[in-house]
C-alpha cells in the first residue's frame, strides 16, 4: 500500500517533471534560432548590406539594397490592399451584419487564412501575373495582400465586438447615427487592438517567400516602378541559401537576421500596445 | 481559436426603430452598403480562388483522371504526370513531424496549463507566440546550416547504428531526405499545438482537478486521467491544425528533403514533397499540361488542408463550448 503510494508519488513527479522539460525545449528552440542567427549574421552584416547591389556572381561583397527596398515596396502594396479590405469588412460584421451573410464571410475568410502560402502564389499568378504577362511588384503586393486580409478581418471584428455596448448605446442615445457612432465611438475604442492586428498580419507576410516565387520571382537589379520582377529579402535568403557560394551563405545569415529581428520587434510592439491585460486573440 | 464568436446582443434593434430615410440621410445606409462591400469581396476572392483552381487544372484532371494519384512517373519530356512520390513526401515528412510534435508539444502544453504559475505560463506563452512568427525561410536557413550537417555526422550514424535493423533508418545519410524535413516541420508546428492545447486546457472547468485530486489522485493523475481525456477534442483539433500546417509548408521542406521524386521506406532517402514541387518547377513549366499539372497540385494542397483545418475548427468549438457549459454548472 505505501509502496505503491510512492511509486504514483514517484510517477507524478517524474512526468510532471517531464512536462517541464517539453516547455523549456520548445521555448529554447527560440533562442537557439536566435542565438545561430546573431552568431553567423552579426558577424557577415555591414553598412555594404543595405547600401550595394548584388555582385556578379563570383565577385565578393555587394549587398541587399534592391531586396530591402523591393520587399518595402510589397508590403506597402499588400498593407494598401489587404488593410482596407479587413477593416471595413470585419466592421460590417460586428456592427452591420445579421446571421446568415456573417456566417459566410467568416467561413470564407477563415478558408483563405488556412490556404497553403504556395496555393496563394499560383492564384495571384494565374490573377496577376498571366493578364500582365510579367512577374511584378504588383503580383506579388496583391499575393501578400490576401494573406493578410483574412488576419486583419477575424482579429479586428474580435476587438470591435470587445467594445462595451453600453458605449454604442450612450453614442446613440446623444443621436449620433449609426456610422458616426462607429467612427467616433466604436472605433476608436478598439484601436489599440486594431492596430495590433495590423501590425500582426504584416508581420505574418513580411516573412512569407513562397507566394512571392513566381509572381514578384525575383531581381538582382533595382526594380523601377511597379511592373517589373522584384526582389525580396525572404527570396533573397532562400535564393542564397541554396546556392553553393561561401559569400553568399554569409549575406544568407544577414538577410536572415534583418528579417527576423524587423518581424520580431514589429510583434513584440503589437503585443507591447496591448499589454493592460488585453488577450490578443489568434487569428 | 477566434472562431468562437461572442454575440453583442444589443446592437440590432436600435438601428430598426429609425426609418430608412433618416438613416440614408444620416449615412448608414452608405456606410452599410461600402462596408458590405469589403466583406463581400472577401467571399468573392475566396470563390475565386477555388474557381481558378479548378479551371486551371482541367486539362489534367481530364487526361489522368485518378490514375494522376496513383503513378509515380514524373516526367515533363513525355507529357506524362504521376503525382505519387509527392504524395508520399508530403505525408511521410508530415507524420515525423507529428510523431515528433505531438508529445512534445502537448507535454509543453500540460505544462504550461496545469503547473506554471501564471507569470512564468505567460512568459513561456509569450516566447511560444513570437517563436511561430518565426518565417518558414528562417527555418529553412537553419536546417540548411545546422540541422542537415548535424543530421549526416551524428543523428542518422547513430540511428543506424542502434535502429538500423529497421527498414526506417537504413540507406546512407545524406543529411537530406524525409526525416530532416519531417525534424525540421516538427519543430514549426509545435508552437501551433502549444498555443491551440493550452487554451482548451485552461478551459477545463477547476471543479473537474479538485474532484480528482479529492478523491485521492495524484496531481499527474488527475492531469492525465482527468484534464486531458476532458479536453481530448480541443487537443485533437491542435494537431489537425498542426497537420494542415506540416502539409502546406513550403519553403523550409523544399530546402531540406532533397528534391528527388522518390518513394523509399527508408527516412534516410532524399524525397520530394508536393509544395516543393509546385515551388521549384511552376516557373520553369513549360507546355500547358506541366503547368496544369502543378496546378492540381494545388488543388489536392488545397483540399487537403480545407478538410483538415475544417475538422479542426469544430473539433475546437465543440470542446471549448464543453468547458464553458459545464464550468457554470
Amino acid at each position: 500500500m505505501n509502496s505503491s503510494l510512492r511509486w504514483r508519488k514517484f510517477v507524478s513527479g517524474f512526468m510532471l517533471t517531464m512536462t517541464g522539460v517539453c516547455a523549456v525545449v520548445a521555448v529554447s528552440v527560440l533562442f537557439l534560432i536566435l542565438g545561430y542567427l546573431v552568431y553567423h549574421g552579426g558577424t557577415s552584416i555591414s553598412w555594404n548590406f543595405f547600401t550595394k547591389l548584388p555582385t556578379p556572381v563570383g565577385e565578393t561583397g555587394g549587398g541587399m539594397a534592391n531586396a530591402i527596398l523591393g520587399s518595402a515596396k510589397l508590403l506597402l502594396l499588400a498593407s494598401l490592399f489587404g488593410v482596407p479590405i479587413g477593416f471595413f469588412g470585419a466592421i460590417y460584421l460586428a456592427e452591420f451584419s445579421g446571421g446568415a451573410i456573417a456566417f459566410v464571410v467568416r467561413y470564407a475568410a477563415d478558408l483563405l487564412n488556412g490556404v497553403p502560402s504556395i496555393v496563394i502564389g499560383i492564384f495571384a499568378y494565374s490573377l496577376v501575373v498571366l493578364p500582365f504577362k510579367h512577374f511584378s511588384t504588383l503580383a506579388g503586393g496583391f499575393a501578400l495582400g490576401l494573406m493578410m486580409i483574412p488576419i486583419t478581418l477575424r482579429s479586428t471584428e474580435e476587438f470591435l465586438r470587445a467594445v462595451p455596448s453600453t458605449l454604442r448605446e450612450g453614442a446613440m442615445a446623444l443621436g449620433a447615427s449609426k456610422s458616426r457612432t462607429i467612427a467616433t465611438v466604436i472605433v476608436p475604442a478598439a484601436y489599440r487592438g486594431i492596430l495590433t492586428a495590423i501590425l500582426l498580419a504584416f508581420a505574418r507576410v513580411a516573412g512569407e517567400t513562397a507566394p512571392l516565387l513566381f509572381t514578384a520571382f525575383g531581381n538582382r537589379f533595382w526594380s523601377p516602378g511597379w511592373n517589373q520582377p522584384t526582389a525580396a529579402l525572404p527570396e533573397m535568403i532562400y535564393r542564397y541559401a541554396i546556392a553553393p557560394y561561401d559569400d553568399w551563405h554569409r549575406q544568407a545569415w544577414a538577410a536572415g537576421l534583418v528579417l527576423l529581428g524587423l518581424i520580431l520587434v514589429v510583434n513584440i510592439v503589437a503585443r507591447g500596445i496591448l499589454a493592460r491585460g488585453i488577450a490578443v486573440p489568434r487569428s | 481559436m477566434a472562431t468562437t464568436t461572442t454575440t453583442v446582443p444589443s446592437a440590432g434593434p436600435v438601428t430598426g426603430s429609425r426609418s430608412f430615410l433618416s438613416r440614408l440621410i444620416e449615412g448608414d445606409e452608405i456606410a452599410r452598403l461600402i462596408t458590405f462591400l469589403f466583406a463581400a469581396s472577401v467571399v468573392l476572392i475566396t470563390l475565386l480562388l477555388v474557381f481558378e483552381l479548378w479551371q486551371g487544372s482541367v486539362l489534367a484532371r481530364h487526361k489522368f483522371g485518378l490514375k494522376f494519384f496513383f503513378t509515380r512517373v514524373w516526367d515533363p519530356i513525355f507529357d506524362q504526370f504521376g503525382a505519387l512520390p509527392f504524395i508520399y513526401g508530403t505525408l511521410v515528412t508530415s507524420v515525423v513531424a507529428l510523431v515528433i510534435a505531438v508529445p512534445l508539444g502537448i507535454g509543453a502544453a500540460i505544462f504550461l496549463a496545469e503547473l506554471a504559475p501564471q507569470k512564468i505560463s505567460d512568459t513561456l506563452q509569450f516566447f511560444i507566440d513570437l517563436l511561430a512568427a518565426v518565417p518558414s525561410v528562417i527555418y529553412g536557413l537553419l536546417g540548411v546550416f545546422v540541422v542537415i550537417p548535424l543530421m549526416r555526422q551524428y543523428l542518422q550514424p547513430a540511428l543506424k547504428g542502434t535502429l538500423g535493423f529497421l527498414p526506417l533508418f537504413q540507406g546512407p545519410a545524406y543529411g537530406v531526405g524525409f526525416l530532416t524535413a519531417g525534424i525540421v516541420l516538427a519543430i514549426m508546428v509545435i508552437p501551433y499545438i502549444i498555443s491551440v492545447s493550452r487554451e482548451i486546457l485552461l478551459a477545463v472547468p477547476r471543479d473537474q482537478r479538485e474532484a480528482a485530486l479529492a478523491l485521492g489522485a495524484t496531481r499527474w493523475e488527475s492531469t492525465w486521467k482527468v484534464v486531458v481525456p476532458f479536453a481530448r477534442g480541443g487537443i485533437m483539433g491542435s494537431i489537425f491544425l498542426a497537420l494542415a500546417r506540416a502539409l502546406g509548408e513550403t519553403m523550409a521542406v523544399t530546402m531540406v528533403i532533397g528534391n528527388t521524386p522518390t518513394i523509399s521506406a527508408s527516412l534516410f532517402s532524399p524525397g520530394y514533397s508536393i509544395a516543393a514541387v509546385i515551388a521549384n518547377e511552376f516557373t520553369e513549366a513549360t507546355g500547358d499540361l506541366y503547368l496544369q499539372s502543378l496546378i492540381e497540385l494545388g488543388l489536392v494542397l488545397f483540399l487537403l488542408t480545407f478538410i483538415l483545418n475544417g475538422v479542426a475548427r469544430l473539433l475546437i468549438v465543440a470542446t471549448s463550448q464543453k468547458g464553458g457549459g459545464m464550468g457554470h454548472a
